[in-house]
């Protein structure tokens, strides 16, 4: 199931990039396409991060991957690379547990 | 900018200054697939399928949702379909590099296997089809090339570490998502956006298998998308 699921989307992806370099760009170059597109990922990564850090299952939970966030937020404001703030993220988590 | 575009050697500076800049983007991108080879296994993937999904998905914000939906427990459908509306920003990417690129048959398709965030990002700025194609093609190719390194390294070391909780990998998922998502939270209106998605996605999760969440929140890019005002426009 892991391995159809795996395919489908990788499928999908390829065929996602080729159809924009394909299609005519009147045919989806409209507005409220536009619009709709430049969202998604904005919806989809907020929704990811709340998911990720604060859901257990089907419970909300408060625990060291809220105090991961926390430091991965206060790298971003300092710019840091994105390496930096998935360790730094890690790190904050893993040591928190160790406490 | 150079006062004389057309001359030899000028041509021959900007090409060099475009491959440098996009070498610099495809390492610093390139690099990071060592975290998503350490989460995709941490995940439940197993190294095989974590090199396969950077060999062939090859669009990271949609590999790591896939992961990470399965990770929260999540059906295989849902991360793929995840995967899936994340990808369709590739095709918006292709909207606008086709005419700049302006390859047809096997080139084209070629050049999709490329077509990500960054490739587009050096190559959309360009004012000719060779310095587009250039930058195009130097940062997917060197992305391309590290991120599958990366990637195989990240997740046969994920897989000697054991628990992953005990190194925070469960917590580098959601750092890895708010890096993506940090530079387009410029805009107001995609902070609104974004205020809402978490609020629909975690009103949802006591309600609604794993998965559902993530997927049901981006029912509110479409909302705002269609009943928003174009942005600029006047009331």
């Amino acid at each position: 199931m892991t391995w159809l699921a795996i395919a489908v989307a990788c499928a999908g992806c390829y065929l996602l990039k080729l159809a924009g370099l394909s299609v005519p760009e009147r045919v989806l170059d409209r507005p409220v396409v536009r619009r709709v597109a430049d969202l998604i990922p904005v919806a989809l990564l907020a929704a990811l991060v709340a998911v990720q850090v604060a859901a257990d299952d089907q419970r909300l939970a408060l625990d060291a991957r809220a105090a991961g966030l926390g430091a991965a937020v206060v790298l971003l404001v300092l710019r840091a690379p994105f390496l930096l703030v998935v360790v730094g993220a890690a790190l904050t988590a893993a040591l928190l547990r160790l406490l | 900018m150079s006062p004389d575009p057309a001359g030899a050697d000028d041509l021959e500076a900007a090409r060099r200054g475009v491959v440098r800049d996009s070498l610099g983007v495809g390492v610093a991108t390139g690099l990071y697939g060592v975290s998503f080879g350490a989460v995709s296994v941490a995940s439940g993937l197993d190294v095989w399928q974590t090199c396969v999904l950077s060999l062939v998905m090859f669009t990271g914000a949609s590999q790591f949702a896939f992961v990470g939906v399965l990770a929260g427990g999540g059906s295989p459908v849902s991360a793929a379909a995840t995967a899936l509306l994340l990808g369709t920003r590739n095709t918006l990417y292709g909207l606008r590099m086709a005419p700049l690129l302006a390859w047809r048959g096997r080139r084209r398709a070629g050049a999709a296997h490329l077509l990500i965030d960054e490739s587009t990002a050096m190559g959309v700025t360009r004012a000719t089809t060779p310095l587009a194609r250039t930058g195009f093609l130097v940062t997917g190719v060197t992305i391309f090339v590290l991120w599958n390194l990366t990637t195989l390294a990240g997740a046969v070391a994920g897989e000697a570490l054991g628990d992953p909780r005990t190194y925070g990998l469960d917590a580098a998922v959601g750092g890895a998502f708010l890096a993506l998502l940090w530079p387009r939270l410029r805009e107001p209106r995609h902070r609104v956006v974004a205020v809402l998605a978490v609020a629909v996605a975690l009103g949802l999760v006591p309600l609604t298998p794993a998965g559902v969440p993530v997927l049901a929140a981006g029912g509110v890019a479409l909302l705002v998308g269609l009943l928003g005002r174009p942005p600029g426009r006047r009331a």
